[in-house]
């Protein structure tokens, strides 16, 4: 890429060159892009076709970020609440006066209860999610860090599987993105098949995935097998379908090993030099012949068996597994029986094949290594960790339902102070039973939220509210799967201000700086990315600056070469040193070593008397291309692309309801109901309705009881509180049930 | 001189409004107004897991083409963004070569 990242046109438009990552917009995806900028605002966003990853291509999202920067709404300068909780009612102050205040709190709780006392949330995706983590540990001081989702039911599973089956960071398929060359570069292979499961990740780049590298490889050949209750778009470009029902995922993945093991189509040499307990997985997948599980996931045999035949034997067949592995009290087996089938099948770090970085690296890594600036006394009070040693072992945060269980009954110790970092949660995003959730948050006596506009969340909680400023107003690095395996790196560069907004990383250092300045030798973000850049790559952040883009090289079969493990031997990082199909961790922590079925805790099976009263199974949170979780609805662009909350359901399920398309439905079970609008397509099972997810109404009254009109269409309030898995991960949003009726209000 | 077109490959066409709000951008154009717009055909299922669902861009008669952005030797913005780099300019002689090439699911428009 050009060296030069900051240019002046002749009519004084600057033109800056950038790397973006929400806020606003989505995971560490870093698609290049151009801000122009003219009399300090944003007037346009171009696509920067020399980025190796995005090529030019840019979605609406950033497309209509100059709406949202200068957004009317939008909070630009730090508040502090002046009527009741609830009120709109704020006062502008400064950044002096709102650190004086923050750090006065914190200070008080620190001495008078402890800094356990203090939580920090987290979101989903942003830039945040490398911030948090320190804002706590090293910044604040408190062990307590916690992402609210029941079963910390979003990546935080996948990763933490990956790190027990496989030890190392997260599996993401080979979609060329280390070599500037891409997909013409002669060490790589285009996969035969790629199998999506539970994603849709053309909508969603999940984790820094760019998503339209699947059309990439469909140009260029590459078949796909979608696995997905729905019939997407891109399963109508799919060579199969395996539309299943909802929670039932796990069921199928034994079915598809059942096949490949029986009929002998897996890697014998892989098997035997790289794996552990081979025999017993065997063994346990002869429990789940096909048709046993055409009858549990509603997929017929043939299919079963048809898809097996082709992900044994086409050469390589990537599995990209999606969030559907993590929204399921099923999910750790899940996710354990999709990496045994990638590892028996040969498709394990080969190219073309699933990629594996580290567990951790760069700031990823460093953001993990601040709890080690804790006590181990201060440490051992973190919130669930104890209960939940599967969760705590990977995860540095609090157990996500343990932590509304404490906010409710103050045990072991009662919560006093919050700080919400880029979390919305009472909307119907990374929290089950939002509405409870509120309930019980009312008991914090002083919050802190970071945000860019005032969020039904903020609105509710905060006392002060610190304004962020979006991805073009701050200096920062982006990184696939936040370090976790990071195909490639970019610079987020500053092209001009608005208001007095601070970024994460300005913040955790000013903040540190007063609190524990041992711990925050940095006096600006700059430089604190050459501390963290310096010593890995030889490169300062000026330096990236002037790459862009930075990818690094790739070593295929690392476990061959002793690059996986610690120790330098060959094998792979875990107890045994080798890919654990039978799981050594698992059985200490008193789980089942070994993936197995167990039905949805509410279906048609396990609960048939609800079911007649509740006689759809309810699945939710698709993605679109007009919005990140629950950002974006106030962009009068994108809204007006989707500007209602969708519910899909089957014309002739329908037509028995006396619903007709664009008719305002509710959706009601044994925990809540919500409002959203219908839209009739045959791409849904008739037994099965699709809801949507991270709805709020930015347009409707600010102040309490409406809250953005966050109770109306909130599908997160069906989802009940801590229906986890034996581990404590994974809860049933994807599989639940409702009823659906017309709304005559 | 030749006559220009605009190809589009809805076989790739993920539906991503890339374009319809590029050319916004570009054309400074207000709500409900559009340079192009995107239309969807389906899904209707044809036979049992043979399913019909595209989405094809067409442009309005304030499609020029992008004929600022193509002198200054850029890419029309729509061709630019579009997330399944399923889009394409060029002289309608060209594009008729690359659509006999593709064989299935393009279409040409010439504003």
């Amino acid at each position: 890429m050009e060296k030069e990242w900051k240019k002046q046109q002749s009519d004084g438009t600057i033109v800056v060159r950038t790397c973006g990552w929400s806020p606003p917009g989505d995971h560490p995806v870093g698609c290049g892009m151009k801000l122009h900028i003219k009399d300090g605002r944003l007037v346009k966003v171009e696509g920067d076709p020399e980025h190796p990853i995005s090529q030019g291509r840019l979605c609406v999202r950033c497309l209509t970020l100059p709406e949202y920067v200068h957004h009317p709404q939008r909070v630009i300068y730090p508040m502090k609440r002046v009527g009741k909780r609830g009120e709109d009612k704020w006062q502008r102050i400064s950044w002096d006066e709102a650190l004086d205040i923050i750090c006065d709190k914190i200070r008080y709780y620190t001495d008078n209860y402890g800094a356990e006392s203090i939580i920090v949330f987290g979101g989903t995706g942003r830039e945040a999610c490398l911030y948090y983590y320190p804002l706590a540990f090293s910044a604040i001081g408190t062990p307590n860090c916690c992402y609210p989702l029941s079963g910390w039911s979003c990546y935080g599973p996948r990763c933490s599987i990956t790190d027990y089956i496989l030890g190392a960071g997260y599996p993401e398929i080979d979609f060329a993105g280390f070599y500037p060359d891409r997909y013409d570069n002669p060490n790589y292979k285009r996969p035969e098949y790629l199998v999506i499961w539970g994603k849709n990740p053309l909508m969603s780049n999940p984790d820094g995935f760019y998503g339209h590298s699947i059309i990439d490889l469909m140009k260029r050949g590459t078949k796909i097998i979608c696995v997905d209750p729905r019939i997407t778009w891109l399963g109508t470009r799919a060579e199969h379908v395996l539309q299943l029902r909802p929670g039932t995922d796990t069921a199928l993945a034994l079915g598809l090993l059942n096949v490949i093991i029986n009929e002998d189509l897996y890697d014998h040499d892989f098997v035997e030099n790289w794996t552990y307990g081979f025999e017993e997985l065997k063994q346990r997948v002869q429990e789940y012949p096909p048709e046993k599980v055409a009858e549990i996931t509603w997929v017929p045999k043939e299919k079963i068996i048809e898809v097996a035949r082709i992900i044994g034997t086409a050469k390589p067949c990537p599995i990209q597994w999606g969030l559907a592995v993590d929204e399921n009290p099923n999910g750790v087996q899940l996710g354990h029986a999709i990496l045994a089938l990638i590892a028996i099948t040969g498709n394990l770090d080969v190219p073309g094949g699933i990629t594996i970085g580290p567990p951790a690296a760069l700031m990823g890594k460093w953001r993990m290594e601040t709890r080690s600036q804790l006590s181990e006394e201060l440490w051992a009070k973190r919130i669930g960790a104890e209960q939940w040693p599967a969760l705590s072992t990977a995860m540095a945060t609090t157990h996500p339902d343990e932590t509304l269980d404490t906010l409710e009954t103050g045990k072991p110790y009662k919560l006093r102070m919050g700080w919400f970092n880029s979390s919305n949660f009472i909307t119907a995003t990374c929290s089950a039973q939002p509405d409870r959730w509120y309930r019980a948050l009312q008991s914090l006596e002083f919050n802190v939220v970071q945000d860019t506009f005032m969020t039904p969340t903020a609105m509710a909680f905060a006392d002060i509210f610190l304004p962020l400023p979006t991805f073009a107003e701050h200096d920062g690095v982006v990184l696939t799967h936040f370090g976790r395996n990071a195909i490639f790196m970019g610079a987020i560069n500053k092209a001009f201000e608005v208001g007095e907004c601070k970024s994460d990383i300005e913040v955790c250092i000013e903040l540190g700086k007063r609190l524990h300045p041992e711990h925050w030798p940095w006096n600006t973000a700059e430089e604190f990315f050459n501390d963290q850049l310096k010593p890995e790559f030889g490169f300062d952040f000026n330096d990236l600056r002037e790459k862009g883009v930075f990818q690094p090289p790739y070593e295929y079969k690392k476990y061959e070469k002793g690059l996986l493990r610690f120790d330098g031997e060959p094998g792979f990082n875990t107890v045994t040193g080798l890919v654990e199909l039978c799981s050594t961790l698992f059985e200490a922590w008193g789980e089942d070593p070994l993936p197995y079925y167990k039905e949805p805790p509410y279906s048609p099976y396990s609960t048939p008397e609800l079911f007649k009263e509740y006689p759809f199974i309810l699945t939710s949170g698709a993605r679109t291309f007009t919005s990140f979780h629950s950002e974006h609805r106030q962009v009068p662009t994108l809204r007006e692309i989707t500007p209602d909350p969708i519910v899909e359901i089957h014309p002739e399920a329908a037509e028995r309801l006396g619903i007709k398309d664009g008719d305002w439905v509710y959706l009601e079970n044994m925990f809540g109901k919500c409002k959203q609008k219908a839209k009739l397509t045959k791409t849904i099972n008739p037994k099965v309705v699709h809801a949507s997810h991270g709805w709020w109404y930015p347009e409707k009254p600010a102040e309490e009881p409406s809250l953005f009109g966050v109770w109306e269409s909130n599908i997160n309030t069906l989802i009940p509180h801590k229906h986890i898995g034996k581990l404590g991960f994974g809860a049933p949003f994807k599989c639940l049930i409702c009823k659906v009726y017309k709304a005559e209000d | 001189m030749s006559q220009y077109g605009l190809l589009i490959d809805y076989e790739y066409c993920t539906g991503c409004h890339s374009c319809e709000v590029s050319c916004k951008n570009e054309k400074k154009l207000g709500r409900g107004v559009y340079g192009i717009k995107l239309a969807e055909i389906g899904p209707f299922e044809i036979t049992p897991g043979n399913w019909e669902w595209n989405y094809v861009p067409c442009p309005t008669k304030l499609c020029d083409l992008c004929a600022d952005r193509v002198e200054r030797g850029e890419k029309p913005a729509c061709v630019l963004h579009c997330l399944g780099l399923a889009m394409d300019y060029g002289p309608v002689e060209e594009l008729a070569k690359k659509m006999a090439e593709k064989g299935k699911k393009v279409v040409m428009f010439v504003p």
